[in-house]
């Protein structure tokens, strides 16, 4: 070090620097002078403010740091200043959308909204009961589905497919499946459902058929990323028991993923359990419960929250009462499944050893 | 229990590409033989296709016969899942199923292929196959902890035990203790010599003084070069091979000189 | 000679001809099998259901479809192709930028213990109901951008996408795209912070040591590294925002007008948003046109997702990676 520092002339490791306490005083000054600004021209409007604010900090920064640093460093700090800024305004939407649910939701999320339907109901009152049941039924009608027919293709994959052609056709089209628009899914469970039983205004099965077609793919490419993950070492240790190889598959390497293929079915109900368009297509509207998947339509609670905004009666915000306790109910619902999801997926993971 | 091994002109493929040629060896019942020579020159391979554990390699086959107690184990209609049942295995590196307790290790052979015993006769079972395995003293009041809670050590020595309580002939060995610091490959050596009263063992080793100490037969596979199948190149009893072998090049990889 | 050999009693010999187990091999094995087939089915059954069921409209005689139908195909779906591709493209336009630099932001520039957590927080996004997005966009924000919107019109209204008379309602294409935006967001996000963790780390200890400033490296080292990866994300967001659905559904006020004015109540509507908002009333051949126009998306979608496809593959070839 010192060898080093002796040979060197003064100076030649050390530059301008803005010291640390400059961009927090530039943020700070730039917050009241866009308050400011706001109050005099837009009446304090408080996104003008933030815009302001962040606008006359970029500047404020740019100009410091060009003056002190040199240009280099005055590009880094505008990177960093936007790239920041990027994520703060991804919160933003989030922030609003959690807390417009609550404060809105929270008006009629009381015991009548999940304890009775709306059949007979024109005004205040009524509820989401039936609807709750419906998306119930359906979406466990699409796990039912959905599972055997994704666990069982995500084995094919890993264990027998061995990159034959079948098995890269399989994993091409799982790829294609991923982006088929929900409404399509929804136009193709109504098509299906018209040519076996003719035209119908929707049932129960025909919605989980069309989330189905969502959540297969999904539950395809989560098992066999997880059975993948299974160690070779414990197929061949089955193996060399003499354990034959469907038996090895279903009590060896299946249970040792479990945990993740749970939590990958869990994350995947959670992901068609908000989804609206193909309901609307596929399973109807209905004011009252139904508990037969096989006739009549069925609500679920995103086409209820649909429905209340979309065709309000007489006295809207009573509608609109209704569509955002629903709202709440759905993110509610995500969100545990979501919790519960990465919870199984950390709890119940198998203890390696070494 | 304790079967013969006889192979005669056993050539082993993966696609066009020959692994292991023309291997011949008769490994006697009731001793421990030791598999040596430098890496990639088909000993391990060769050890997998004694109970047909190559099969789970893509594309890899066989020509030649291995006849255990003179049935050939790649005759027609015979299953490979049967003849592993016969000739177990033990890896590499230690591979408990991480699911199961040390007591559902030991017993997983049974309780896997669906056989009906028991309660009692399996706790026998996993009793007898622990002891024989040393491993009862150790793991006696705690039979229901996870497999994977063990040392390495142990871990192997579970799956021996494990491999042990299907009963086999054979117990075939891929490198028991290369993954096991020297205490544990200790007591994984003294176990092979209690073995041999009762199994075959052939053991695969890239350690020369292992090999000295644990077998009575020793079998010398060596490679031309890169690309060319391994062979046999001699085996005897141990002794000889260690202190008069018959090739210049058994002489040369004892001695150290490669390899 | 086997035959001869082997011994009867089947559990003290390797050989058994009829062995159950080996039954339950190929039963399984062949279910695994058919789950997979099962897969091609119904994706084969999703084409040709929807070209049965939307074929009437599409080969029907165009008088027919103008007095039962919603009018001659072509010229009524055209509008509502333009109004997709478009309401899409905005939406990336906004989406992107903003993606990339939270991907940065979490990969590069957040403490590492942080990297997870505040990765989670974003998902969090994916996770919200498209619904719910619908009601918020409606709800809340078309009504709070109207003034933003008067105001671009009047000081930038010289671009032709800020002219004409402004929506009094917020509700226009734009405001539709922001909300799209805000879904496919979490989508490019995830993607793009896969691509910009697989950045070979030596790479950017070069750029570093070379004296360059932390985004000088992110220039130098990771941008030209993820650039197809980043490419393909945008694809994948882009497939998205094209089939989304109820958000557009609710907060677009959609018309069959094609411009690209952004601020006006003169929007052209999305073909999806087409679909859920007339298929309940629909009957007859109005059910067969809607029917195909869901074939149109659906065929615009399989392209940009196949093209984003290709192009990961392409990439995996050449980088190693996975």
């Amino acid at each position: 070090m010192t060898t080093i520092s002796q040979s060197m002339a003064p100076g030649q490791l050390t530059a301008g620097r803005l010291p640390k306490v400059v961009v927090p005083a530039l943020l700070a000054g730039a917050a009241l002078l866009g308050l400011a600004i706001s109050l005099l021209v837009g009446g304090g409007n408080l996104a003008l403010a933030a815009a302001l604010a962040y606008i006359i900090f970029l500047i404020a920064v740019e100009v410091s740091a060009r003056i002190v640093e040199g240009a280099r460093q005055a590009a880094d700090r505008r990177a960093t200043s936007m790239i920041v800024g990027a994520f703060v305004l991804a919160l933003l939407p989030l922030g609003s959308v959690t807390w417009e649910a609550l404060s809105k939701g929270a008006a009629r999320f009381d015991l009548t909204f999940f304890t009775y339907s709306m059949r007979n109901v024109v005004g205040e009152g009524g509820g989401a009961l039936h609807a709750i049941t419906g998306t119930l039924w359906v979406t466990g009608m699409a796990t039912l589905i959905s599972v055997p027919i994704g666990l069982m293709t995500a084995v094919y994959l890993s264990e027998y497919g061995a990159k034959n052609r079948l098995a890269k056709a399989i994993t091409f089209f799982v790829d294609v499946m991923t982006g088929v628009p929900s409404i399509v899914a929804g136009l193709f469970a109504y098509a299906l459902m018209t040519l076996i039983i003719g035209p119908n205004t929707g049932f129960g099965f025909a919605g989980s058929v069309a989330l189905s077609v969502l959540m297969i793919p999904v539950v395809v490419r989560s098992s066999e990323e997880l059975l993948r993950l299974v160690p070779n070492e414990l197929r061949e240790a089955a193996y060399a028991l003499g354990v034959p190889k469907w038996l090895t598959i279903t009590r060896v390497v299946i249970p040792t993923a479990i945990s993740g293929i749970v939590s990958g079915v869990i994350l995947a109900v959670a992901r068609v359990i908000g989804e609206t368009a193909p309901l609307l297509v596929a399973a109807g509207f209905t004011a009252s419960l139904n508990n037969n998947l096989f006739a009549n339509p069925m609500m679920t609670l995103p086409v209820f929250v649909y429905d209340s905004y979309a065709h309000p009666g007489v006295d809207v915000q009573v509608y609109l009462d209704r569509a955002w306790a629903g709202a709440l109910t759905l993110i509610a619902i995500v969100m545990l499944l979501n919790l519960i999801g990465r919870l199984v997926a950390r709890r119940f993971a198998p203890k390696t050893g070494n | 229990m304790g079967k013969r091994i006889e192979v005669t002109d056993l050539n082993v493929y993966y696609g066009d590409f020959r692994a292991v040629e023309d291997v011949s060896i008769t490994i006697e019942a009731k001793s421990v033989t030791a598999f040596i020579g430098p890496s990639g020159c088909g000993k391990s391979t060769f050890l997998r296709t004694l109970n047909r554990m190559h099969e789970v390699i893509p594309g890899a086959r066989v020509e030649g016969e291995v006849l255990l107690d003179g049935e050939n184990l790649y005759g027609p209609g015979v299953d490979p899942v049967r003849v592993r049942r016969h000739i177990g295995m033990v890896f590499q590196r230690p591979n408990p199923f991480p699911t199961m307790s040390i007591k559902e290790n030991v017993l997983a052979g049974i309780n896997l292929n669906n056989r009906r015993m028991p309660g009692s006769e399996k706790d026998d079972l996993a009793e007898q196959a622990l002891k024989g395995a040393n491993l009862w003293e150790e793991v006696k009041n705690r039979l229901n902890k996870p497999g994977a809670s063990l040392s390495g050590g142990q871990q192997q020595r579970l799956c021996i035990a494990r491999a042990i309580a299907m009963e086999p002939e054979v117990l075939l060995m891929d490198e028991p203790a290369s993954a096991l610091d020297p205490i544990s490959t200790l007591a994984i050596e003294d176990l092979m010599n209690e073995l041999k009263q009762q199994y075959t063992i052939v053991i695969v080793t890239h350690n020369m003084q292992q090999a000295a100490r644990v077998s009575d037969v020793t079998a010398f596979f060596n490679i031309a070069g890169a690309g060319a199948p391994g062979r046999l190149i001699e085996s005897g009893p141990t002794e000889k091979i260690f202190s008069a072998p018959d090739v210049k090049a058994t002489e040369d990889y004892i001695s150290g000189r490669f390899g | 000679m086997s035959t001869t050999t082997a011994p009867v009693d089947s559990d003290t010999s390797p050989s058994s001809a009829a062995d159950p187990r080996r039954f339950g091999d190929r039963i399984f094995s062949g279910l695994a099998a058919a789950s997979g087939i099962m897969i091609l089915v119904i994706l084969a059954m999703v084409a040709a259901f929807l070209l049965v069921e939307g074929g009437p409209a599409l080969f029907a005689d165009p008088a027919k479809l103008i007095s039962e139908g919603y009018g001659e195909f072509a010229s009524w779906v055209a509008p509502y192709a333009f109004g997709t591709v478009w309401a899409a493209v905005l939406a990336l336009l906004m989406a992107v930028p903003v993606s990339i630099g939270i991907a940065l932001f979490i990969t590069h520039y957040a403490p590492r213990r942080m990297a997870a957590p505040l990765g989670y927080l974003i998902d969090l996004l994916a996770a919200v109901p498209s619904v719910v997005f619908g009601l918020w966009g409606a709800e809340l924000l078309a009504p709070s951008v109207r003034v933003f919107y008067v105001w671009l019109n009047e000081n930038l209204g010289f671009i032709p996408l800020f002219d004409g008379k402004v929506s009094g309602t917020g509700r226009t294409i734009l405001t539709a795209a922001v909300v799209l935006a805000v879904m496919v967001l979490p989508i490019i996000t995830s993607l793009s912070r896969e691509v910009f963790l697989q950045t070979p780390r030596l790479h950017e200890e070069a750029a570093l040591a070379l004296g360059a400033t932390r985004w000088e490296m992110i220039k130098m080292a990771v941008l030209p590294f993820a650039r197809p990866g980043l490419v393909a994300a945008i694809m994948l967001g882009l497939g998205r925002a094209l089939g989304e659905t109820m958000a557009v559904t609710m907060v677009l006020s959609g018309g069959k007008n094609i411009t690209f004015e952004i601020l006006t109540s003169d929007n052209p509507n999305t073909i999806a948003a087409t679909i859920a908002q007339n298929f309940p009333e629909a009957f007859g051949l109005k059910t067969n046109q809607l029917i195909a126009a869901g074939l149109v998306l659906f065929a615009i979608t399989l392209a940009v997702n196949t093209i984003a496809r290709w192009i990961v593959s392409r990439r995996a070839e050449y980088s190693g990676a996975n």
